[in-house]
C-alpha cells in the first residue's frame, strides 16, 4: 500500500464554514480517511506544520500579520495549495471592512460594540493589515474552489480527483 | 453678391491695409497674452499716436507667429523683422528702428533654424491678420475660395478636387476627407450636419486652439465649402469652453461672416444656405470622438456609441454628418484656391500636405509649428526645435497624446507622416509632439497618461472604465517600484485586452502610451520590479 | 419587404433579416453569446463587451448585439482570444464593486454569478478596489446598492424607453460613474420615478431589489420586456 496523502487545512480569516462544510461530505470522509493523514488542522491537535505535506485547504483570506506569516510558511511546506471558499479567493464578507482604515475598525469592534475591557487588543491578538488580502495576491495559489461556503460535493469531487493524481474539473459559483 | 462686388471689397480692404507704411502684427494668441503681448500693442500704439505717425504706422494684434516660448513675437511688416519676448519698453526702439536695422536685442532673425523647413498652409493667415476683423481676413484672401466653389464649382468637381488633394482627417486617425466627405454627400438624405470639431483635449496640443484664435474665417470657410460639397444647410462648431479666446473670436466671426454674406441664406446670390452654431464642450476629453461630441451637440450625456453606423450614415439627430477636425477644415480653402495638384505636392505621396504641431516640453524652442508631411522627427527637434536644453540628452518625444506612443532616438529619422508613425507604435494624432529628455522617467510618463485616460473615461464600457483603472494601479507600482514580474504580464495582458475590446478610441488607444514604452523602454519597467524578498 | 441575409455562425449557417443583429440571429440558433447589457426589447448599447465577436476579414472585434448581419459573413463566437477576453471583463467587474455573492440579495438568480460560473473564473488576478459606495435605501418598497451595480444601464433604458419615465441616468465618470435618480436625488425623492419597478425587474445583479428581501431571495423577471415592446408598437401602429 502506497504512502497516505499528506493533507493540511488551515483556518485564515473566515468563519469557519469552509471547514463545516468539508465535514458535511459525511461518509466520503470514512472512504478517503484510509488514503489521507490528516497531519495539520483546526480539526486536529497537532500545533506544527509539517515539514512538507501534499494538499492544503486554505479557508479565509489574509487578515492579519499572523495570517500573512502563517501562509507564507504554508506555501513552502506544502505541493499544492487550494483556495477553499470566497473569503480565500475573494476577501468575501471579512472584506467589507476594506473600505475603513484599521483604527476605524477596532474603534467599533473593541471600544464601541463592546461592553466591557472598552480598549483595542494590544498583545495576544495578531496586529491586523491594512486591507484582507485574497490569498492568491500573497502566495500562489493552484486551485481554486469558490462558494461560501463551497458545498461538500463539490469539496468531495475535487479531493476524490486530486487522490486519483487528477486536477479537479468542478465549476462552483462565487456564494 | 456677384463677382464684382466680392472684388470690390476685397480690393477697398487691400488698398486700405496698403495705405499703412509701416505695420506691426502683435501675436495676441493666448500664449503671447500670457506672456503680456496686449500691455505691448497698448503701449506701441501710445508711441505711435504720441510720434503722430497713426496714419503711416498700423498695429495689429494678430495670431500665432510661432515661437510661443518666446513671447510676446511680434513682426514688421514689410521690413519682414520678427521681435521675441518684447516689453512695452521696447515700444519707442521698435518704431524707431522701422525700415531701417532691426533691434539687435530682441531681434529674432529670419533665418533662425526656427523657420527653416516649415511651411505655412493652415497657418498661412495666421499672425498676418486680425482676427477679430473680417476685413482684415478678407484683404488676405477669405472666403475666396467660398466664392469660387459656390459660384464656379459644381459639389461634384469640389468633391474631385479635396480627394484628388489626397487631404487626410487631421485629428489623428487620417481617414480620408475626400472619401469621408463623398460617403455624406452620397447619403440620401434631407437634412445633413457639417460638425467642425475643436474639442482639442490631449496633453501639450494646442494646434487647434491657435487656429481658432488666429484664423477663425479659415475653419467657416472650410464649413462652408464642406456645406456645399456635401449639400448640408446646418454646422455646429464644437469647442472645449476652456478656450475662451478662441471662442470669442469664433463667435465674432461668425456674426461677420453672417453679416457679410458668407454665411446664412443664399450665400452669393446662390441657392446654397449654411449657418454655423458654437456648441461649448464642458470638460470631457471623450468628447472629442465624434459620436460622443455628437451626443453632446444634442444635449445629450457625451457618451460614445458603437460604430457603425458611422456618422456619415446616422450622425446628429440621425442624419447624415461631415465631422471634421478644425485643422482639416483649414486646409480646404487653400486646396480650392491652388489646386489639388499643389497640395498633393506638398508633403509625402500617402501623406500630403502639411501638419502643424504643438512642440513642447524639453526643447529650446517651444512653439507651434507647421511643417510638411515626411519632414524627419530630427529636423523638428534638433531644427526647428533647437534641441534638447541645458545639455541634457534627448530622450523620446511623444506624439498623439494620450492615444499615441514615445519614440526613441534610435528612430529619430523617421519622416513624420500617418503609416511610419504608426508602425513605431504611436500615430500621427492631432498634432502634440512633447520632448523629453534623460530626466524623464517613461514609467511615470506611462502612468500621466493612463492617468489621464481613466479620468477622462466615460465609464460607459467595462474594459476602459475597469481596465484603465487596474493598469494606472499597476504603473503605480512600478513608479514606487514595488512591482513583481507577474504584474509586467498582467499589464501586458491588460493592454492587449484593453485596445481589442474598448467601445470607442479613447479604450481602444489608451494603451499605447503603455506599450509604446515597453517597446522601447522595457529596462525602465524592469529595473521597477522589487527583488523578491523573504517577508519577516 | 427587409431582405434576408444569409452567413455563418461558428461554421453553422443561419439566416436573419438585415435589421436583425448577430446576437439575434445567434440565440433564434441556440448558439450561446454572454451578455449583461443587453436584453431583449431594450435598444442596444454595445457596453458590457461580452457578446463580441470575431468576422472573418475584420481585425476588429465586433458586439454582436450592435451588429447588423450581413450577407456571407462568418462568425466565430468563441475562440480561445474571446473566452479570454470575456474572462477578464467579468473579473473586471467583480474588482470594480463590492460583490460579495454570499450576503447578496440575488445570490442564485444573479446573472453576473452566472455568467461566471458558466464561464469559469473561479478567481481574479485584478486587484480588488473595494471601493467605497453607497446604499440608497430611502424608498419604500425599493432599493439600490451600489456596491453591486455593474453600470448595464439596463434600468436608464428600460425606464426611458418603457416607462418614459426616464428617472434613472448614470452621473459621474470612469470608474466614478454610477447610475442615479433624477439629478442625483434620493430615490425617495424622484419626482419623475412612477414606482414601476421594471428597473428592479431587469437588473441583473442585486443591485436594484424590492425591500424585505433577504439572501438570495430576489428572482428577477425580465421577461415581460418584449411583450411591452411590442404592445407599445402595436398601440403606435
Amino acid at each position: 500500500m502506497p504512502d497516505k496523502v499528506k493533507v493540511a487545512t488551515v483556518w485564515l480569516d473566515g468563519c469557519s464554514g469552509c471547514h463545516m462544510s468539508f465535514l458535511d461530505i459525511d461518509h466520503v470522509l470514512l472512504d478517503i480517511a484510509d488514503k489521507i493523514d490528516l497531519v495539520y488542522s483546526p480539526l486536529v491537535d497537532n500545533k506544527d506544520f509539517p515539514d512538507m505535506v501534499d494538499l492544503t485547504l486554505v479557508e479565509g483570506g489574509v487578515s492579519s500579520v499572523d495570517d500573512r506569516a502563517k501562509i507564507i510558511k504554508i506555501r513552502k511546506h506544502t505541493k499544492l495549495l487550494l483556495a477553499l471558499g470566497d473569503c480565500a479567493i475573494t476577501g468575501n464578507v471579512p472584506a467589507m471592512r476594506n473600505r475603513y482604515p484599521v483604527a476605524a475598525v477596532e474603534e467599533r469592534a473593541y471600544i464601541e460594540n463592546a461592553d466591557v475591557n472598552q480598549r483595542p487588543p494590544s498583545l495576544v491578538v495578531p496586529k491586523l493589515l491594512p486591507k484582507i488580502q485574497p490569498v492568491h495576491t500573497v502566495v500562489p495559489v493552484d486551485i481554486y474552489l469558490p462558494g461560501c461556503p463551497p458545498p461538500g460535493p463539490v469539496i468531495r469531487d475535487a479531493l476524490v480527483a486530486l487522490l486519483n493524481g487528477q486536477m479537479p474539473d468542478v465549476s462552483p459559483r462565487f456564494g | 453678391m456677384h463677382r464684382e462686388e466680392f472684388e470690390q471689397i476685397v480690393q477697398a480692404e487691400r488698398d486700405k491695409h496698403r495705405a499703412y507704411e509701416h505695420h506691426i502684427n502683435v501675436c495676441t494668441a493666448l500664449g503671447c497674452v500670457a506672456y503680456g503681448s496686449e500691455k505691448v500693442v497698448d503701449a506701441l500704439e501710445a508711441e505711435v499716436k504720441e510720434r503722430g505717425l497713426e496714419h503711416k504706422c498700423k498695429i495689429t494684434g494678430v495670431g500665432c507667429l510661432g515661437l510661443c516660448g518666446n513671447g510676446p513675437i511680434m513682426k514688421t511688416e514689410p521690413d519682414n523683422q520678427f521681435y521675441q519676448s518684447v516689453k512695452p519698453s521696447d515700444s519707442a526702439d521698435i518704431i524707431d528702428h522701422l525700415g531701417k536695422e532691426p533691434v539687435k536685442r530682441i531681434h529674432l532673425p529670419q533665418n533662425s533654424p526656427f523657420f527653416i523647413g516649415q511651411q505655412r498652409v493652415v497657418l498661412s493667415n495666421a499672425g498676418k491678420i486680425d482676427p477679430e476683423e473680417i476685413e482684415s481676413a478678407l484683404a488676405f484672401g477669405a472666403y475666396r475660395a467660398l466664392f469660387q466653389a459656390a459660384t464656379e464649382m459644381t459639389p461634384t468637381e469640389v468633391l474631385r478636387e479635396v480627394t484628388a488633394s489626397g487631404l487626410r482627417g487631421r485629428g489623428g486617425a487620417g481617414y480620408p476627407t475626400g472619401l469621408k466627405w463623398s460617403t455624406v454627400a452620397k447619403m440620401d438624405d434631407t437634412i445633413k450636419y457639417i460638425v467642425c470639431n475643436g474639442d482639442e483635449g490631449d496633453p501639450g496640443a494646442f494646434m487647434d486652439r491657435s487656429i481658432m484664435e488666429s484664423d477663425p474665417h479659415r475653419i467657416l470657410e472650410g464649413m462652408a465649402i464642406a456645406a456645399y460639397a456635401v449639400g448640408a444647410t446646418e454646422g455646429y462648431i464644437y469647442v472645449r469652453a476652456e478656450y475662451g479666446l478662441g471662442i470669442q473670436r469664433l463667435k465674432k466671426a461668425i456674426r461677420q461672416a453672417e453679416k457679410m454674406g458668407f454665411l446664412g441664406n443664399n450665400i452669393f446670390d446662390s441657392p446654397f444656405s449654411f449657418n454655423v452654431q458654437l456648441r461649448l464642450g464642458a470638460g470631457a476629453f471623450v468628447c472629442g470622438e465624434e459620436t460622443a461630441l455628437i451626443a453632446s451637440i444634442e444635449g445629450q450625456r457625451g457618451n460614445p456609441r458603437p460604430r457603425p453606423p458611422y456618422p456619415a450614415m446616422s450622425g446628429l439627430w440621425g442624419h447624415s454628418t461631415l465631422i471634421n477636425n478644425v485643422e482639416t477644415f483649414a486646409n480646404i480653402a487653400p486646396i480650392i484656391l491652388n489646386g489639388s495638384e499643389w497640395f498633393a505636392g506638398i508633403g509625402t505621396k500617402k501623406s500630403a500636405g502639411t501638419k502643424v504641431f504643438a512642440l513642447s516640453g524639453k526643447v529650446n524652442r517651444v512653439g507651434l509649428i507647421e511643417v510638411p508631411m515626411g519632414i524627419t522627427l530630427r529636423q523638428i527637434i534638433e531644427g526647428i526645435g533647437g534641441g534638447i536644453p541645458d545639455g541634457r540628452a534627448f530622450k523620446a518625444v511623444q506624439t498623439g497624446g494620450p492615444s499615441g506612443g514615445c519614440i526613441p532616438q534610435e528612430h529619430l529619422d523617421t519622416p513624420v507622416d500617418y503609416e511610419s508613425l504608426r508602425e513605431l507604435g504611436s500615430i500621427m494624432g492631432s498634432g502634440g509632439m512633447v520632448i523629453m529628455d534623460d530626466t524623464s522617467s517613461m514609467v511615470s510618463v506611462a502612468r500621466y497618461f493612463m492617468e489621464f485616460c481613466m479620468d477622462e473615461s466615460c465609464g460607459k464600457c467595462i474594459p476602459c472604465r475597469v481596465g484603465t483603472a487596474q493598469m494606472h494601479e499597476l504603473l503605480t507600482r512600478f513608479v514606487d517600484k514595488e512591482a513583481t514580474e507577474a504584474d509586467l504580464e498582467l499589464l501586458e495582458e491588460l493592454c492587449d485586452m484593453v485596445s481589442q475590446t474598448s467601445l470607442c478610441g479613447l479604450g481602444q488607444s489608451a494603451p499605447n502610451p503603455v506599450m509604446s514604452t515597453l517597446r522601447y523602454f522595457r529596462d525602465e519597467y524592469l529595473q521597477c520590479i522589487a527583488p523578491a524578498q523573504e517577508p519577516a | 419587404m427587409m431582405p434576408v441575409k444569409t452567413f455563418k455562425i461558428d461554421g453553422q449557417d443561419v439566416s436573419g433579416r438585415e435589421d436583425e443583429t448577430i446576437l439575434e440571429i445567434a440565440r433564434e440558433n441556440d448558439i450561446f453569446l454572454p451578455t449583461l447589457c443587453n436584453i431583449a426589447g431594450l435598444k442596444p448599447v454595445g457596453a458590457c463587451r461580452l457578446c463580441m465577436v470575431e468576422v472573418a476579414g475584420s481585425n476588429k472585434l465586433l458586439p454582436a448585439c450592435a451588429t447588423r448581419v450581413q450577407e456571407g459573413m462568418e462568425v466565430t463566437t468563441n475562440s480561445e482570444r474571446l473566452q479570454k477576453y470575456r474572462r477578464m471583463i467579468l473579473e473586471m467587474l467583480f474588482v470594480e464593486g463590492n460583490h460579495i455573492c454570499s450576503v447578496c440579495v440575488a445570490n442564485g438568480h444573479c446573472e453576473l454569478q452566472w455568467l461566471a460560473e458558466k464561464l469559469g473564473v473561479d478567481h481574479t488576478r485584478l486587484n480588488y478596489m473595494f471601493p467605497a459606495k453607497e446604499v440608497d435605501v430611502s424608498h419604500y418598497r425599493y432599493a439600490i446598492d451600489h456596491n453591486r451595480c455593474i453600470l448595464c444601464t439596463r434600468c436608464v433604458r428600460v425606464c426611458a424607453e418603457i416607462e418614459g419615465a426616464h428617472t434613472w441616468d448614470v452621473s459621474g465618470r470612469g470608474i466614478e460613474a454610477k447610475v442615479v435618480t433624477d439629478l442625483n436625488t434620493p430615490w425617495a425623492l424622484s419626482e419623475t420615478c412612477t414606482e414601476c419597478g421594471k428597473c428592479v425587474q431587469v437588473c441583473p445583479t442585486g443591485a436594484l431589489f424590492k425591500k424585505s428581501r433577504a439572501v438570495g431571495e430576489m428572482v428577477k423577471d425580465g421577461q415581460f420586456l418584449p411583450y411591452l415592446k411590442t404592445m407599445r408598437e402595436v398601440d403606435n401602429a
